[in-house]
């Protein structure tokens, strides 16, 4: 880690390098490039028309909570997943490990009017919350049902690993040592998993903030109240307002990097202060 | 055995005259979701037709989806040789943005070049537990109506469009009470689709709501599809007549060299076996003898065209559905 980058033994990291840049830039850059061009590309008035307006702001508002609520639920119980997983041998652990991947691989559609099917209020779930006052289908609470299935497996993906690696001798010298269960849970399990955990959360966040496909079918689509951000960029498109929906998708793009750029610094940071206690 | 020989020769021929034909020419017809089973019919006879006068083969490709996504495909480069679409708006979309088509096409074609039509009719549950005839039943507090949302959807905007005419001409052109009318309808929506299949299945499938405003149809198929023990139709008194237009994207179709066949193509829409095919596909023919035929299928509903009611569709975007219109007022936070 702390060498100096040194001549690689196998050639080829100019073919290697050049390579990168090519593809990334046909995937990524030059249609982000393409977006910010159209996003900026208009009058101060009319962006701030499209994206702040008291119902984009609505949307905005519940974008970002319910993402982060279900990215939360996920954190909760995605690691209670991933830790059986990896912990357990137990009949049918293969079968319930490839299931974690269903939602990656399910067109988001399929999941959206599937869970809709389920929790509306005549489906298997749904009649039995109707009764308490409960709609779960066509409210904001349909939304997080749809953005925690959607965001499981990136929790669960990314700790996993995390806990295969964690080596049980640790733990039990943390016990030999004195420390309750919580004591063990609380000071080694979960800092050595938190890296892994916290950049399985924003990936998740990051992945609900833009998630479409699910959401709409479940959601109700109420303007100002189920409404979700991505919807609104549709709905410009279908005014072929492109430039509308470009400053909508220009927030979200930069709200998504600002993520990303902030987990990635914090990751770094939090590598750094462990490596300097340990030194 | 002669006789066997020749069939195998002709056989032949015309297998190797198939497989030598470059004369096949391949026609894309973009269009919009309730379609699909229209213009299967109609390509299937449409290519019988045209073998016979021209001998030539004729492959017919459909591309279905939401009305305004098609027409943004088609601007953003689907090739498409002809566009079928639910609302000349997004015809004159292709026109302004890509200029693929000329701006008259509407005249180019009989009858605003919409040879069939349609209108927005009422889906109940069966029995009609809520006594529903006609359009003041569904601003009746307590009734709670599915449509789709008419920012994202064609077919919404129709529906809307028919209960803004209602109103229009109940109320003696009266906007303010026109307006109060629409707000008083869409307080009673509990779900927005976006688009009008979704509605149709929150309606059918999930149960939710006691009327869906539908495309003629889309009920029809409705029923076709869930069942007629479970729903039934109910005719307003008036409604509006829907006009699903076609055009030839001239550019594209020059491009292929097939601005021939796709002409005539639409133009075989308006024949009487093109007017048979729409009719048993639920839309209303133009033709006369074919509606004759089928009067009983299509029940006489007094039918306002949009200009009647609201103007082009130019002004009707612009008043109704643009970004703070008439719809957008209507979820205003107080």
């Amino acid at each position: 880690m702390f060498r100096t980058r040194q001549h690689s033994v196998v050639p080829g990291f100019g073919l290697a390098l050049g390579y990168t840049i090519t593809y990334l830039s046909l995937i990524v850059l030059i249609p982000l490039a393409a977006l910010v061009v159209k996003g900026t590309s208009q009058s101060w008035a009319h962006f701030a028309d499209a994206a702040f307006d008291p119902r984009t702001m609505a949307a905005w508002r519940l974008t970002f909570a319910t993402a982060l609520i279900a990215s939360l639920i996920n954190a909760v119980f995605g690691l209670i997943v991933a830790w059986a997983l990896a912990r357990y041998n137990f009949p049918g652990r293969r079968l319930l490990d490839a299931l974690i991947d269903v939602p990656f691989a399910l067109p988001t559609a399929v999941s959206g009017i599937a869970l809709t099917a389920i929790y509306s209020q005549n489906g298997w779930v749904g009649r039995f919350l109707e009764p308490l006052g409960i709609k779960a289908a066509f409210s904001p609470m349909g939304i997080v049902i749809a953005l925690t299935f959607i965001g499981l497996p990136f929790i669960v993906r990314s700790v996993q690993p995390a806990i295969e690696d964690l080596d049980p001798a640790v733990e039990e010298a943390a016990v030999l040592l004195g420390a309750t269960r919580l004591q063990t849970l609380r000071r080694v399990i979960l800092p050595a998993l938190q890296p892994a955990l916290v950049a399985g959360f924003v990936t998740a966040f990051a992945r609900a903030l833009g998630e479409y496909g699910s959401v709409i079918f479940i959601s109700g689509n109420m303007p100002m109240k189920t409404e979700i951000a991505s919807l609104l960029i549709v709905t410009h498109l279908e005014q072929y307002d492109y430039t509308g929906a470009a400053a909508i998708a220009l927030l979200m793009l930069v709200s998504s990097f600002v993520l990303l750029f902030l987990v990635n610094a914090g990751q770094w940071l939090s590598v750094r202060k462990r490596q300097g206690r340990m030194a | 055995m002669k006789t066997t020989l020749s069939i195998l020769a002709l056989a032949l021929l015309a297998a190797s005259s198939k497989a030598a034909g470059p004369q096949t020419v391949h026609l894309l017809n973009v269009s919009y979701d309730p379609t699909r089973e229209l213009y299967q019919d109609v390509n299937k006879a449409f290519a019988a037709d045209w073998k016979k006068k021209t001998g030539q083969d004729v492959e017919i490709e459909q591309s279905h989806g939401g009305s305004g996504k098609q027409a943004r495909a088609v601007i953003d480069g689907l090739q498409a040789d002809v566009v079928t679409l639910g609302l000349a708006y997004d015809i004159d979309a292709i026109v302004d943005n890509a200029h693929l088509i000329d701006p008259g096409w509407q005249k180019r074609l009989p009858d605003n070049s919409t040879p069939y039509t349609s209108t927005i009719v009422f889906l109940v549950r069966k029995g009609n537990p809520k006594g529903i005839h006609d359009w003041p039943d569904i601003v009746r507090k307590g009734v709670s109506v599915i449509t789709a949302n008419p920012k994202t959807s064609g077919g919404a905007r129709w529906s809307y469009l028919a209960a803004w005419g209602y109103a229009w001409n109940k109320y003696g052109h009266n906007e303010q009470k026109a307006r109060e009318f629409i707000a008083a309808l869409y307080h009673n929506v509990p779900v927005l689709d976006s688009g009008a299949r979704g509605s149709t299945t929150t309606f059918a499938q999930r149960g939710i709501g006691d009327v869906l405003l539908s495309w003629e149809n889309e009920a029809y198929l409705s029923l076709k599809e869930f069942g007629a023990d479970n729903f039934e139709i109910v005719n307003p008194s008036s409604s509006i007549l829907a006009e699903p237009p076609v055009a030839v994207v001239d550019k594209v179709a020059a491009r292929h060299g097939t601005s021939q066949v796709a002409e005539a193509y639409l133009k075989y829409l308006y024949t009487e076996a093109g007017q048979e095919i729409a009719a048993r596909n639920f839309y209303r023919p133009r033709l006369a003898s074919v509606r004759e035929k089928y009067k009983n299928k299509f029940p006489n509903i007094k039918l306002f065209t949009l200009g009647e009611v609201a103007g082009n569709w130019k002004e009707v975007q612009q008043k109704h559905f643009a970004d703070h219109g008439l719809f957008d007022q209507l979820y205003k936070p107080e």
